[in-house]
């Protein structure tokens, strides 16, 4: 137990704790599918429709989804004061920031990943498209968790923290759908998607480089 | 620019209501923004009585 | 050690509050004076377009908008890294001043867009790179500004916005940029450092004009409601509560 980095005791000690409440873990999940189920309740279930609005419709839920579950990334941790005792300890800010996010993502990210082939046959998508969307889930929704730790170290403790953290977090996240949700419609209308993925993979990058260390300053700042 | 005459001016060439919409808007918003209220407004005397017995009270 | 370095004069909330006091009405009364006659060689001067008729007079506050909603994030922006690298209050104060502020160009901005692409590109709002990145920026706005009113403790609420508004302000480049980096229906630009303007000289003095106004109109405002934003987190000190005693 000793000879384990503190990244990883973070994570596993996260892991463990979700895994005791498996229904809480698994409510943005359910969430995705009901939300995404409503479209085409609303818009009608033709066909070419569907087809043509399901990836945006798909990123967008997934990006709520993954919102749904941030601001108890640090609440109850902040709640009972073991963050504080993190944050004086000589573990680095930034590695607990980021063992939050990677645990966030293997909570709700993969899962969404998971279940978004799924949702694709929901939709009629093809199977190329569903496995575009896929990857494209798989570079965006680490985003999606690293700027969202962000926000949830911001608006920590605060009355309407879950709505605060949407209106921060979203207008950053809004590339990310834009080329999400992109490179399957280019490549349903014959165009490659490779620029798309250049360009999530690189807002990847930038985001697991910056978003940590943003998230540390915005720990110390909130606590 | 020679306007020949005054609703020649309103009307743009046929593009008033896009002009002035936005002229509109633009002037709402500006003299809006610097109108005084409550919470926004320089020290002006009345303010300035109000806040005073604001802190009496505290 | 006779003369003090005067650097940082302004930054006691109580002279800057007289700064603001005393150079407000001048401020509004430039931005007036230039605004008028901008409008006059707008309205007056400049010719009718050959291809767009009388509504490209709606540029004169479509682009001077435009930059000033810019120009305040990155304002707003470096005066709240400033009060919090610093831990300089009037600073962080500053940039809650200047945010409802950028935020009414933003919208402004958006809004004469719409009106101007209506008559030339047939539709009030397109999905392109730069309206949409536009429309980010007024989302930063108001999530700064959310941020902010959200969080009781001040010197929190200060710090945090500024964290929101630095990992913010990588959007304003590439507003900017936008017309380069993509095919947009938004027309690229017309005016560069390196290259004469694409547009006739009474347009483009117009809009400098209005843009010199708009600016003045945003420092009078800005200084006005940083007056407010003064008193109100200064209510404590000795100055403001003589000033509230007075007359």
């Amino acid at each position: 137990m000793s000879t384990m980095s503190p990244m990883m005791a973070i994570l596993s000690r996260d892991l463990r704790l979700a895994s005791r409440r498996p229904a809480e873990a698994l409510l943005p999940v359910v969430f995705f599918v009901v939300a995404a189920s409503l479209f085409p309740l609303g818009v009608g279930p033709e066909a070419a429709t569907l087809k043509q609005i399901a990836p945006g419709i798909v990123w967008v839920c997934a990006l709520l989804s993954s919102m749904l579950s941030l601001n108890s990334m640090y609440a109850s941790d902040y709640a009972d004061g073991s963050l504080e005792q993190m944050l004086i300890s000589q573990l680095s800010g930034i590695e607990l920031a980021a063992a939050k996010c990677i645990a966030h993502w293997l909570m709700t990210g993969v899962p969404l990943l998971l279940v978004s082939p799924l949702l694709g046959l929901l939709f009629g998508l093809s199977w190329e498209a569903i496995g575009l969307m896929a990857f494209g889930l798989l570079l965006g929704t680490p985003i999606l968790s690293l700027m969202g730790g962000m926000g949830a170290a911001l608006t920590l403790g605060l009355r309407n923290s879950a709505v605060l953290i949407l209106l921060i977090v979203l207008p950053l996240c809004i590339p990310v759908l834009i080329f999400g949700a992109g490179a399957v419609s280019a490549a349903e209308s014959g165009l490659s998607p490779a620029g798309h993925f250049y360009l999530l993979g690189a807002m990847f990058l930038l985001s697991a480089l910056g978003a940590p260390v943003a998230t540390a300053a915005a720990l110390r700042i909130s606590v | 620019m020679v306007w020949n005459s005054a609703s020649d001016f309103f009307a743009m060439g046929g593009y008033g209501l896009y002009v002035w919409g936005s002229y509109g808007v633009t002037a709402a918003c500006c003299w809006s923004l610097c109108w005084p209220r409550a919470g926004t407004v320089p020290p002006c005397r009345r303010w300035r009585i109000w806040k005073m017995n604001k802190v009496k009270q505290t | 050690m006779k003369k003090l370095p005067r650097l940082f004069t302004f930054a006691a909330p109580k002279t800057f509050y007289r700064l603001a006091t005393v150079t407000g009405p001048w401020l509004y009364a430039i931005a007036a004076a230039f605004a008028i006659w901008g409008l006059y060689v707008g309205f007056f001067v400049a010719p009718t377009d050959a291809t767009q008729g009388d509504s490209y007079r709606i540029i004169f506050i479509h682009v001077p908008a435009a930059w000033m909603s810019m120009v305040l994030y990155m304002a707003m922006a470096g005066w709240a890294a400033f009060g919090w690298a610093a831990n300089a209050r009037l600073a962080s104060m500053m940039a809650r001043a200047i945010a409802p502020t950028g935020a009414a160009f933003t919208f402004l901005a958006l809004w004469t867009g719409a009106f101007w692409g209506k008559p030339t590109w047939g539709a009030w709002w397109v999905w392109d790179a730069r309206l949409t990145s536009e429309l980010i920026l007024l989302f930063l706005y108001l999530g700064f500004m959310a941020l902010v009113e959200a969080i009781d403790d001040v010197r929190r609420a200060d710090h945090a916005g500024a964290l929101l508004a630095i990992v913010g302000a990588v959007n304003v480049p590439i507003i900017y940029f936008s017309v380069r980096w993509w095919n947009t229906l938004h027309q690229g630009s017309s005016i560069s450092m390196t290259a004469a303007p694409k547009m006739a000289h009474t347009m483009l003095l117009s809009m400098l004009l209005m843009t010199v106004a708009f600016w003045a109109y945003a420092f009078a405002v800005v200084f006005m409601r940083a007056r407010a934003v003064v008193l109100e987190r200064e209510i404590g000190a000795d100055w403001v509560q003589a000033l509230a005693h007075k007359k």
